[in-house]
């Protein structure tokens, strides 16, 4: 085999790595994933070739949607089996060490992080929850337009429409941040994040909320059943993803 | 119904207003900007160089075969997402700092005779150090 180094997926327990059948888990490349064991911890890694992970390699192509693509979905397959057995911390993608010394280095280095990041997530799934405003329907007529006074009418109608428009708004707003605080009360952290601009985003509708849910079962149930409620349907589309393993609350530091 | 490649308990029947599948957007969105930061061997700095010119690509040069994809994740990026004038403040910055650089370096390039007044300004070490016939005529009286 060509020189290799050493591609890090996550960080779990030991214990729970060791119920892990790695072999059957495949990495990058096709190469099945391995266990680095230090204390209490592990790192899922797995072998990966030294000339493409190098520094100037990976500066390359990283800019290769395809590449890009196929390495992200090897390393959240890697990172979803894991945490089907047990609690997971996923780690960046593209962290590559020389060698597996160097990774047990960083658990023992981390340790303490590493167990405290677990620990925060153990038992508990992350969902993401967008919602969009939807399309304004009906609402007050428009002033019906003065044959006299042209001008006077089209800028009493366009001020109308964007009246009503911004109310529109305001009440998805609003009835976003409502969701939002209800689903925060069943779970046990939450992050928000910047909406997406619908220009780009592809979806037609505004985005009012973008977040991502820390939950534990019961949580992940009673989340489930406010995202589908009909109270909020009039003014929102919602969509529900999930369950992810938890990466955006596995940090080293405290949320 | 999943969607994060985890198995999800009961409920057959997903509802409408749901995705099916981890899109490649959700999964990019996770793997590339969340998760355990640490500083590997090989060192990729993916928020400061290479992410960035990922996201500007993407933004500038194939929007529409990113939309192709579902790739989306650049608007989470507060410094990239339209309508704040992230993006377009920081362009016009790198410009100023750029025609600024370019407006200075003649001066600079031109040694230490008379053209490089600015630079025993900046420089009041350096040119203290300097040797007497080096500096500016008229500096020091």
């Amino acid at each position: 085999m060509a020189d290799t180094v050493v591609y890090v997926y996550a960080v779990t327990e030991a214990a729970i790595a060791e119920t892990l059948d790695a072999a059957a888990i495949v990495g990058i490349g096709g190469a099945p994933v391995r266990r680095v064991v230090s204390g209490g911890l592990a790192a899922v890694v797995s072998p990966v070739d030294a000339t493409r992970f190098s520094e100037e390699a990976l500066r390359r192509s990283l800019e290769d949607l395809q590449w890009l693509e196929d390495i992200a979905r090897a390393h959240h397959a890697v990172v979803a089996a894991v945490a089907r057995s047990g609690p997971v911390a996923p780690v960046r993608l593209a962290t590559v060490y020389l060698d597996e010394a160097n990774v047990r280095a960083l658990l023992d280095d981390r340790a303490a992080g590493f167990a405290a990041a677990l620990d925060r997530i153990r038992g508990r799934t992350e969902w993401g929850v967008k919602a969009f405003a939807a399309r304004a329907e009906g609402g007050a007529e428009p002033p019906a337009a003065d044959a006299a006074r042209p001008g006077t009418s089209y800028l009493m109608r366009r001020r109308a429409e964007r009246d009503r428009a911004a109310r529109g708004h305001q009440d998805a707003v609003d009835a976003a941040e409502a969701v939002h605080r209800e689903i925060s009360t069943v779970a046990v952290a939450s992050r928000r994040y910047p909406p997406q601009d619908p220009r780009l985003s592809g979806h037609r509708e505004e985005m009012v909320l973008n977040a991502a849910y820390l939950v534990d079962q019961v949580g992940a149930d009673a989340l489930r059943r406010l995202v589908e409620d009909d109270r909020a349907a009039q003014s929102l589309r919602m969509e529900l993803t999930g369950p992810w393993a938890p990466y955006s609350f596995a940090t080293l530091d405290e949320p | 119904m999943t969607s994060g490649g985890l198995p999800v308990p009961g409920r057959a029947r997903p509802p409408d207003h749901r995705r099916e599948s981890a899109n490649l957007a959700d999964i990019l969105e996770r793997v590339l900007d969340k998760g355990i930061v640490i500083a590997g061997d090989i060192k990729v700095n993916l928020l400061d160089i290479e992410l960035l010119t990922i996201k500007i690509r993407l933004l500038v040069a194939s929007v529409d075969k990113a939309k192709e994809m579902g790739i989306d994740w650049w608007e989470h990026d507060p410094s990239l997402s339209s309508g704040k004038g992230g993006l377009a403040e920081e362009n016009r910055r790198l410009r100023e700092r750029i025609e600024a650089l370019e407006a200075a370096r003649p001066a600079e390039l031109e040694g230490d005779g008379a053209a490089a007044p600015q630079r025993s300004a900046e420089r009041p070490l350096r040119r203290a150090a300097r040797p007497r016939a080096e500096r500016r005529s008229g500096d020091d009286g």
